[in-house]
């Protein structure tokens, strides 16, 4: 700061832009719930379902079966094959995605108020009726196994993969979701059909609407859409061992710049630190310009385009981790840059100023989130999925505030564990050892 | 380029269809005295503010030689300036809870801020300040330049479709700015300077040259005042160049090139056509080839997955693409991913022949209608998306568009007849105009 601006930044204390949103609580006649936020001025509604579990439901030998399922779901359903079923979902302007993650499987659909009825129904027998027809199938297959293909020659995903299978082993997040080559070429029908009753169910269903409907209507929407669900579907997987050690994987591979991906024992979000630890990791790594690894590996070093680090919370085994990539002949410096930067911060903490800037960041983006109808019905069903109250949009920030700097520098140093950031790093590196063990 | 990158990655978006405009937002537009243009859209749905200044030059408006400049200057607009400490602008927009980036492409320039709707005027201030008042040092050369051939190793040189892209590129364009990459070739990029920069930011970096689009809980006429209070007072450049291109010669044979790279794990085929842009007043055309591309190549309907994933598999994906928010030329893309056991040289023949049976068999009207209730929908659904307006004007603008063709875009596009579609094919596929690619496995014999 040198001359401007001086007044301005006196008055800068946290006036969020906040949004008026009132989440409301739906819960049809035969219980389902769903939170629903009414905004009538655009005539379309989104509508968020998420089922837990995910990719980490496959069974032994079936990996892959999950999201190969998820990606066959709009390939053909009740009368209609893919082609039918497509060009029925274009005369509604119906968008309607699924997707299948290590923790869950989701179902985002959009569709316009004048056929609401229609496109529903076109949505509920992708639910109830799929059809996964051996053709579709095999023309799904194909594309899958033709996305590991470029997986294997893909620097990020490699380095991504070896690093989960670090830090948990034989759990299921210990290898990648989509399966691989063989396991995938294996995939049945009868496979698929398993991974599609063991995902949806009753017991496990969140969901959240955002748009041109009342509470009503979206209660009546429920039951119609997935009131006939089973109750139960297959058992959780249950905790992952994460145990990762210090030390560098490197895995050779011909391309000009390294990809690393670096990381340590996670959090859970339940935990009393996690906002500690939220805050603690903007001030060390969290995307933007201002956060210590940008500003020494980017900002004064040029060794990369971007660095960043962030919690990663998965429900059976957190993780704490981030990317760099640097050309071959730096990539060493940068690594060591992170280590230093991981060390300091646990020994020396951070300052009043960091913490501050940190916080008002945090607290003013927040409402930032909040922006269009399928933004804001995500975070909501994000937020069930997660165990968080329905009134957390309103007290988040003043958590967030309640952080002091003793609780960022006790959580720094007690969590943060440089002796064993371990570091995988695909490419030529110049001047990396792989350490003994990896 | 953006200055940097959001965690996530897309294989095949080439590029985003321009879908989803819509007339109902509240628009106004001023003029500055200095030649500025002001852009307001108003959406009060949330108190929250975009500021987006563009300015007309991008990488196409390099001269020969170093390539790069206009977005190694993008990146050093966040350097010091008169007032601001270097790497202060994104401070202070963060310690406001905003957040801020910038972006360079062939036609423009663009920096943009998202923040509280009561922090517009600091937004103003920081902005118009580095319009004029950037002062840089040898070292910020040194460091960002690193930052960019890092940049470039990563989007560009550790992807071969990337590298394929850019040779597709360079083989389209003989005569054009387009052929090279926006990023810059590297052995130009190692060597920019602090006077290159500078040289590019003098000539183009002025009111008389920049748009305004500021998009939120706004009310125009508070967003004028503050305008003409920080930009306004900013002299126009009198020696503003006017804005012409080399253009491209007739081209008269087809073009061909394989790329090969042992990291190529999935082959395919792409093709692209020279194909015209939107121009003010004259968007027809274009239109015409917005729904061509929706028809043959828009996903599991269209007339390429039909075909080619359907009735005679031999590609596990197709796609076709064209945007005609352009300043000059551009093109209209194909690409054909074959499946197993398929050759590129005969998914190549099969992408011909459906070509072919399209051109003999004409639009199929279920589709069309198909597709223009879709576009109606996208204008509902594209109302939602905030952070798009601003990029809609902006983008538009910046080439020369007005805001009367951004708002009757949408009903150019129901206007289009099957005749405008099948004269805008017959125009468009002509094989002396066309570049055919082959990215292939180094291991891969040529056929």
């Amino acid at each position: 700061m040198k001359r401007l601006f001086v007044s301005l930044i006196l008055l800068i204390v946290a006036v969020p832009a906040w949004a008026e949103i009132d989440i409301q609580k739906v819960t049809s006649e035969k219980g389902i719930t769903a939170w629903l936020v009414e905004e009538h001025s655009i005539p379309f509604t989104a509508l968020e379902l998420r089922f837990r579990g995910g990719t980490s439901l496959d069974e032994p030998g079936k990996r892959g079966a999950t999201n190969l399922m998820a990606a066959l779901l709009e390939e053909g359903a009740g009368d209609l094959d893919a082609r039918e079923f497509a060009r029925r979902k274009e005369e509604l302007s119906a968008s309607f995605g699924y997707g299948a993650s290590d923790d869950s499987v989701s179902v985002s659909a959009k569709f316009l108020s004048e056929n609401r009825d229609e496109a529903l129904a076109l949505l509920r027998t992708t639910l109830m009726e799929p059809r996964f027809d051996e053709d579709a199938l095999e023309r799904v297959r194909a594309q899958v196994i033709s996305g590991l293909m470029s997986d294997a020659k893909d620097p990020n995903t490699i380095a991504g993969n070896a690093f989960s299978e670090i830090a948990f082993g034989d759990h299921p997040y210990g290898s990648s979701g989509d399966g691989t080559i063989k396991t995938v070429t294996a995939l049945t029908r009868e496979d698929i059909q398993t991974a599609f009753d063991n995902v949806f169910a009753l017991d496990r269903i969140y969901v959240s609407a955002v748009g041109d409907i009342t509470p009503e209507e979206l209660s009546a929407l429920l039951d119609e859409l997935v009131g006939d669900l089973p109750e139960t579907g297959a058992p959780m997987p249950g905790p992952a061992d994460v145990a990762i050690e210090g030390g560098n994987t490197v895995i050779d591979f011909d391309t000009p710049q390294s990809v690393a991906v670096f990381g340590q024992n996670g959090m859970a979000r339940e935990d009393d630190d996690f906002f500690a630890a939220y805050v603690m990791n903007q001030i060390l790594g969290a995307g933007g310009f201002e956060s210590r690894l940008m500003t020494e590996v980017r900002e004064k070093r040029g060794l990369t385009y971007g660095v960043y680090s962030y919690l990663s919370p998965k429900t059976w085994g957190p993780i704490y981790v981030g990317r760099v990539s640097s050309s071959n002949d730096r990539i060493a410096e940068a690594v060591q840059v992170i280590r230093d930067e991981w060390t300091k911060l646990k020994e020396q903490g951070v300052t009043q100023k960091e913490l501050d800037d940190a916080k008002t960041y945090l607290t003013g983006a927040y409402p930032l989130q909040f922006d269009g109808n399928g933004q804001i019905a995500s975070i909501l069903v994000s937020m069930q999925v997660n165990g968080l109250p329905i009134d957390y949009v309103t007290t988040r920030n003043a958590k967030m505030e309640a952080v002091t700097l003793d609780d960022v520098n006790r959580v720094a140093r007690e969590f943060l564990d440089p002796e064993n950031l371990h570091v995988v790093v695909v490419g030529k590196p110049e001047g990396m050892e792989a350490t003994a063990g990896n | 380029m953006l200055r940097h990158l959001a965690p996530l990655a897309a294989v095949f978006a080439l590029v985003a269809p321009a879908f989803g405009e819509t007339a109902e937002e509240p628009v106004t537009t001023y003029t500055l005295d200095n030649g500025m243009e002001v852009v307001v859209v108003e959406d009060h749905r949330a108190p929250v503010v975009q500021q987006m200044v563009w300015y007309r030059a991008g990488s196409a408006d390099e001269t020969r030689g170093v390539s790069g400049v206009a977005h190694f200057l993008e990146h050093l607009l966040f350097k010091a300036t008169d007032n601001l400490e270097s790497g202060e602008f994104s401070e202070v927009v963060a310690a406001n809870g905003g957040e801020d980036n910038a972006f360079t492409s062939y036609d423009y320039t663009a920096y943009y801020q998202r923040v509280a709707a009561d922090r517009l005027e600091l937004m103003m201030e920081m902005e118009s300040d580095r319009m004029k008042n950037l002062r840089l040092s040898e070292s910020d050369i040194l460091t960002e330049r690193d930052v960019i051939l890092e940049e470039r190793n990563q989007r560009t040189d550790n992807n071969p479709r990337s590298l394929f892209a850019e040779q597709m590129n360079a083989a389209q364009f003989l005569n054009h700015r387009y052929g090279t990459p926006v990023i810059g070739w590297r052995h130009e990029m190692e060597t920019l300077s602090l006077e290159d920069a500078l040289s590019f930011y003098g000539t183009y970096y002025s009111p008389n040259n920049a748009i305004l689009v500021v998009s939120g809980d706004v009310v125009p006429e508070e967003v004028l005042e503050l305008a003409k209070k920080y930009y306004g007072v900013i002299p126009a450049n009198p020696d503003l160049p006017e804005r012409i291109r080399t253009t491209e010669p007739p081209q008269t044979a087809a073009r061909r090139l394989t790329y090969k790279d042992a990291r190529v794990a999935q082959p395919y085929v792409s093709r692209s056509y020279l194909a015209p842009e939107r121009d003010p007043g004259d968007q027809e055309r274009a239109a015409a080839l917005t729904v061509l591309a929706e028809m043959l190549g828009g996903g599991t309907t269209s007339f390429l997955a039909e075909k080619l994933q359907f009735d005679n598999p031999t590609a596990v994906w197709t796609g076709a693409f064209y945007n005609g928010k352009s300043l000059d030329k551009t093109t209209f893309d194909m690409i054909v991913v074959p499946s197993d056991g398929v050759s590129l040289s005969e998914a190549e023949a099969a992408l011909d022949e459906a070509l072919a049976a399209f051109m003999e068999r004409g639009v199929d009207m279920e589709q069309l209608e198909r597709i223009k209730m879709q576009l109606r929908a996208s204008q509902i659904y594209a109302r939602d998306n905030v952070d798009g307006i601003g990029q809609r004007y902006g983008s538009a603008l910046a080439i020369g568009l007005t805001v009367q063709d951004v708002q009757d875009w949408p009903d150019v596009l129901q206007a289009v007849t099957a005749d405008d579609i099948m004269q805008a094919a017959r125009d468009l596929f002509r094989e002396e105009s066309s570049v055919t690619g082959w990215l292939m496995r180094d291991t891969e014999v040529t056929q």
